[in-house]
């Protein structure tokens, strides 16, 4: 969801300054997280979403793009509704 | 013009200002008397920690759920503080083992809570953290340890040293090199091939019973894992050290007010040149810059625990602060504290002493000020 991207996106821009992040942009490659901005990733989109991230969650690929994450998103807040 | 609601209170709730004096009467009854004692011998006693653990004071930042005492943000940093200002040896015991029993509860497996998690979050297992090597410090990236897989476990190999708690804690989260990758398991002190060393002669928080690791293929099954392979430094001691910088912080605060009341007695009653030494106005200077520290230092803390009680994502960053900012406050304060009680200063008749011993400290341990003042420039907080 494009909106879901352009929070993320805009969390992200902190870091990044005046990098306008792709989509499909590795994060990770582009050198600006460090470990507590991982962390501090996490904890946003805790946050914003109201998802749950745990241990089974704990992949690079789910974090490495815009786009991955708002599918790491969307697995979340399916399985959670149908809790 | 309508007068705004004003959006901004600073002001603890009842419930917290019962609490601090609660623990403030529990610090002057059981940590105060004994604390000069406990340096000396290098020790904080067994008995004194099962105190700590019926007061529900270890494990007290978990959830009520996982078996923790279900604190706020505010109220843990206020029984910090209390600690610290009677003992930091006893205010390390808590910094550690709830920064590895939140991490284990952040990012252990299912399996693994249901394990040890309870027992950890209740401090009927007492939690260290295995971080620092003989040849590894501030470059956490660097550890030598490592894991590699055997049946259906891990073989560890390797050294662990300067462990707070280490000569006595049940469970060590120990960050190793799994598959080339940072990873973190749980290593009971019971495993295989674990034994443990104390260390003595400790400059600084001396009663913390540190101890020096050896893994000498020692097994751990794979369900010890915490988090998964690669995670571990990034993730889950990254967890563990942000609250361990919580923490530090609210017991640096805890030294410069103990620094703060030791001088106003002190100089409220020695007199040199025919009066008190609080009269001469070189001395207010050291006091009026030990205040104003001390109050800085604490609303840095505040605005950290606020945030980190409201699950922000700035936390981190502005706890970065509060515990660069109150570390240094504090080894200021125990410096010009030792200066006003001249000579006595210097003997173990007065606690400041023990105090500046301690702060130096907190601007070593959970990042350096040095690796303070890289990681904020990195990480800046948002706007107040």
């Amino acid at each position: 969801m494009d909106f879901r991207k352009e929070k993320i996106k805009e969390f992200l821009s902190r870091l990044m300054r005046n990098h306008d992040l792709k989509d499909d942009e590795d994060i990770f490659a582009l050198g600006f997280i460090n470990s507590l901005a991982a962390l501090q990733l996490v904890q946003f989109l805790e946050k914003e979403f109201g998802v749950t991230i745990g241990d089974e969650d704990l992949e690079l690929d789910n974090f490495r793009t815009l786009n991955s994450m708002d599918e790491l998103l969307e697995r979340k807040l399916v399985s959670q509704a149908a809790v | 013009m309508l007068m705004e609601e004003p959006g901004m209170r600073m002001e603890l709730s009842g419930a917290q200002r019962e609490a601090r004096l609660r623990f403030r009467e529990f610090v002057r009854e059981h940590i105060t008397p004994h604390a000069g004692q406990w340096d000396r011998e290098e020790r904080v006693p067994i008995g004194f920690i099962e105190r700590l653990r019926e007061n529900g004071y270890l494990g007290s930042p978990l959830s009520v759920d996982a078996g923790g005492g279900g604190l706020d943000a505010i109220t843990y940093g206020l029984l910090t503080e209390e600690l610290a200002r009677g003992c930091s040896s006893v205010r390390s015991l808590l910094t550690v083992h709830d920064m590895v029993a939140l991490a284990v509860w952040r990012w252990g497996s299912r399996e693994l809570k249901t394990r040890v998690g309870t027992a950890a979050a209740r401090a009927e297992s007492l939690c260290a953290l295995a971080l620092t090597e003989p040849d590894v410090g501030s470059d956490a990236a660097g550890v030598q340890t490592e894991a590699r897989a055997e049946g259906d476990g891990y073989v560890i190999n390797g050294r662990k040293k300067w462990i707070t708690y280490g000569q006595i804690a049940d469970l060590f989260l120990t960050l190793v090199r799994c598959e080339g990758k940072l990873t973190a398991f749980l290593v009971p002190a019971d495993a295989k091939g674990f034994a443990r060393r104390p260390l003595r002669g400790i400059v600084g928080t001396r009663a913390s019973l540190l101890a020096e690791l050896e893994f000498n293929h020692c097994f751990v099954p794979a369900s010890d894992l915490v988090g998964k392979i690669g995670f571990g430094l990034s993730h889950v001691v990254g967890t563990a050290l942000d609250h361990g910088r919580y923490s530090v912080a609210w017991g640096a605060v805890g030294i410069a007010q103990a620094c703060l009341d030791a001088c106003l007695e002190y100089t409220s009653s020695r007199r040199q040149f025919g009066v008190e030494l609080a009269q001469h106005q070189l001395v207010q200077r050291k006091l009026t810059n030990m205040i104003t520290d001390t109050r800085a230092a604490r609303l840095l803390c505040y605005r950290a625990g606020y945030l980190r009680q409201n699950g922000d994502p700035g936390a981190a960053s502005e706890t970065l602060v509060a515990k660069y900012f109150a570390s240094k406050a504090a080894v200021r304060a125990a410096n010009d504290s030792v200066q006003l009680h001249g000579a006595n200063g210097l003997t173990e008749d007065y606690p400041v002493a023990r105090y500046l011993r301690d702060a130096r400290v907190t601007e070593i341990i959970e990042g350096s000020t040095q690796i303070q003042q890289i990681s904020i420039a990195k990480n800046p907080p948002g706007e107040l």
